[in-house]
């Protein structure tokens, strides 16, 4: 069913350097080469100092869950296969305004409905581990 | 520049309303004609007087189109507004700004939506790949607004306590306002405690009652100015201040990314509307805020000045929201969640019929009467108030 999950798209100029750390094994955010400010999500200018240098800077990887849903159908059929499922937004460790989604799950290729939506909590301390479906290398968390 | 140049120099003079309901046979552009002819018969104007149109970017029907068949004269002034359900009372303000300005002299604004219409649920079309703000929500599940919403409720409730009670508050004042409102969709079906905390999840942590419905129908407003409202058949509902709100580094419903997520689009219009109004939230008689979930209401009440930060929930308490004996009744007519889902414009309407005094739950004496469009997008508000001129 992976075959329809959503996707981005990889040759999106703002975005790509995301999807590329990703495919590398790195959590990278978008830092204003100019001043050094981190945005998340990506955008082409520096709202600090208005740069439109940029670069793709690793992150520690490790967060801690800002807050979470567990989506129930109707839903597209691909996510309806997993629901109840959970969805979490996590906050950078270093950096608590840079804020990612994901899903918590046990590991890098698991489901993402085989943690108990009981057991999480916001504040709980994650990092992150990659899951590759087609040709994308999805972001998602584990406790850590 | 003078916010007197729009302060009671306008108002709503005329309303109308198709059947609101599910599987409407006309098409969209036939219930948006039908809801711009209501409204104009109701303002006593005719169609050939109408030279400014206002709708939404998300509004299926041209202007070309609806002008053509109903009959309407030269138009000097048109224009759209974006982010969905945050559009109404900004389309309803553009409308104001063009009198106010002398763009216009008759203006008319307008939503109809079919439920089934591919541009009325964006979320439910797949695409191939995602680009921009999708690709961060969408590849892990965070599929529909609902999702969207139920993301920063639960943040809401982990950092102010608000509660399923305080958000039940919410669904079943709104159920007791449609009972009482003979064109609401679901005021036949009563809703209690019980069956709000059994029913299913939509998208933990809401539930099937903190969703709005999905209606077929249109609504329009006709404007014109409060010298000419005066001769009109209706008691002239005057544009008293009216604001558009787009925060600093916000990312429409999916606002996760910036510094405090929960203090949303509805600060910063509210900023401009009490800034430009001679009442601020203490005046407000009776309010129509906009419902597509129920969490917007506490997320509203809070950002328009009714509350403090997190009190939102709580002011749900006691019955304060409920007509007649509330502190502020909301969604007077059943609102998005049990009137009818029209992205948010038939509050409009029912913000103008509060001042009308014809409302089926009509707050006594009611001369201040709010407005909100959607919180958590680009949003507007409206403040109508009596005309005493």
């Amino acid at each position: 069913m992976e075959t329809a999950w959503l996707l981005p798209d990889l040759e999106d100029e703002n975005t790509a350097g995301f999807w590329e750390g990703c495919a590398a094994g790195e959590l990278r955010v978008q830092t204003c080469a100019s001043c050094g400010l981190r945005r998340m999500p990506p955008r082409p200018m520096c709202s600090r100092c208005r740069s439109i240098d940029v670069r793709w800077e690793p992150t520690s990887g490790r967060g801690r869950i800002w807050s979470f849903i567990v989506p129930h159908p109707p839903l597209l059929p691909a996510f309806a296969e997993y629901a109840p499922y959970n969805a979490i937004i996590v906050e950078l460790e270093e950096d608590p305004l840079i804020r990612f989604a994901g899903n918590l799950v046990a590991s890098a290729d698991g489901a993402i409905n085989e943690i108990d939506p009981a057991t999480i909590e916001i504040g709980q301390s994650v990092s992150v581990v990659f899951h590759q479906i087609e040709d994308v290398h999805l972001p998602r968390w584990v406790r850590s | 520049m003078s916010p007197t140049l729009v302060k009671n120099r306008t108002a709503v003079v005329g309303i109308g309303q198709t059947t609101l309901g599910k599987g409407l046979p006309d098409t969209e552009l036939s219930l948006a004609c039908q809801a711009v002819s209501l409204a104009l018969d109701d303002a006593g104007i005719a169609p050939s007087e109408v030279d400014g149109l206002a709708s939404f970017t998300m509004e299926p029907n041209r202007e070309v189109d609806v002008a053509r068949a109903v009959g309407l004269g030269d138009i000097t002034f048109f224009s759209q507004v974006g982010f969905g359900g945050g559009a109404g009372c900004g389309v309803v303000g553009h409308a104001a700004m063009a009198i106010a300005t002398g763009q216009a002299n008759v203006v008319v604004a307008w939503r109809a939506r079919k439920r089934a219409s591919a541009a009325s649920r964006p979320w439910a079309q797949v695409q191939a790949r995602l680009a921009e703000a999708g690709q961060w929500t969408r590849p892990f599940g965070i599929l529909r607004p609902v999702d969207e919403i139920a993301m920063l409720t639960r943040r809401y409730m982990h950092e102010y306590g608000g509660t399923r009670d305080h958000l039940a508050n919410v669904a079943i004042a709104f159920r007791k306002h449609a009972a009482r409102n003979p064109n609401s969709t679901m005021g036949h079906k009563p809703l209690t405690r019980d069956d709000y905390m059994n029913a299913r999840w939509i998208s933990e942590p809401l539930c099937l009652f903190d969703n709005c419905l999905e209606t077929d129908g249109a609504l329009a407003v006709v404007l014109t100015s409060a010298e000419r409202a005066r001769d009109l058949p209706h008691p002239p509902a005057l544009i008293h201040s009216f604001a558009q709100g787009l925060p600093p580094n916000h990312q429409t419903m999916t606002n996760y990314f910036t510094e405090d997520p929960l203090r949303g689009p509805a600060w910063t219009a509210a900023q401009r509307l009490w800034a430009n109004a001679d009442v601020g939230a203490a005046d407000v008689q009776v309010a129509q805020l906009y419902d597509a979930f129920s969490p917007l209401i506490p997320l509203s009440l809070e950002g328009y000045g009714f509350c403090a930060r997190g009190e939102g929930g709580p002011f749900t308490d006691n019955g304060a929201i409920e007509w007649p004996d509330g502190r502020l009744p909301v969604n007077t007519s059943g609102g998005g969640m049990s009137e009818a889902y029209v992205h948010g414009f038939n509050l409009v309407l029912e913000g103008v019929r509060q001042i009308r005094g014809t409302s089926t739950s009509q707050v006594d004496g009611a001369e201040v009467s709010l407005v909100t469009s959607g919180e958590g997008v680009p949003t507007s508000a409206i403040l109508f108030t009596k005309d005493r001129g």
